[in-house]
């Protein structure tokens, strides 16, 4: 149990990295690296909850996975919102989205 | 089966570094560095089911906690070029 969730959450993490090596724009990378590299720690997160799971201990485990849950999108967004706003951003098509 | 994994990811997190050095824009050296962040809970997770010991659970909390606060400041500067007013 403990070695498939990690196993899965090991090869999340290697999709997201391949990801943010081989893609080629940054919103891209932003896409590939905010939901695998995510899934990958929770599915890790989720085997530390599993093993240490008689022991107090297990609910911060629980604690990283609600928190990495609700972080990652919201700086993930922050940072698209950022890029997208920037005065320097070339190939702006679709401008109605601006402040 | 514990070792190799720390093993992987600790390489993947040395990969990241790539796009930190080589990423044209601000935003690439922010995300590569935010994954860089991700990679590390998971390693600071996998180090305490290796040794079985609690005190790096909490470690990965904080390093969670502390890399949401890194991101926000990142996606700052690149909006207004500056941190702090």
């Amino acid at each position: 149990m403990i070695d498939a969730l990690i196993l899965l959450g090991l090869s999340f993490l290697t999709l997201g990295v391949t990801g943010l090596l081989k893609f080629s724009n940054a919103m891209n990378r932003m896409h590939a690296t905010s939901k695998a590299s995510t899934l990958g720690v929770g599915f890790t997160v989720l085997a530390g909850a599993v093993k240490f799971y008689p022991d107090g201990v297990y609910l911060s485990s629980v604690l990283v996975l609600i928190f990495m849950f609700m972080t990652a999108p919201t700086g993930a967004h922050m940072i698209a919102r950022a890029t997208y706003n920037n005065k320097e951003t070339e190939n702006k098509t679709l401008d109605e989205f601006l402040d | 089966m514990i070792e190799t994994a720390i093993a992987i990811t600790a390489l993947l997190t040395l990969v990241c570094s790539y796009r930190v050095v080589k990423g044209p824009t601000v935003a690439d050296r922010a995300v590569a560095i935010d994954a860089i962040n991700t990679n590390v809970v998971a390693l600071g997770m996998l180090y305490a089911m290796h040794t079985e010991n609690h005190f790096f659970v909490n470690i990965s909390l904080m390093l969670a906690i502390t890399g949401f606060i890194a991101t926000a400041a990142s996606s700052r500067y690149i909006k207004k070029g500056e941190i702090i007013k």
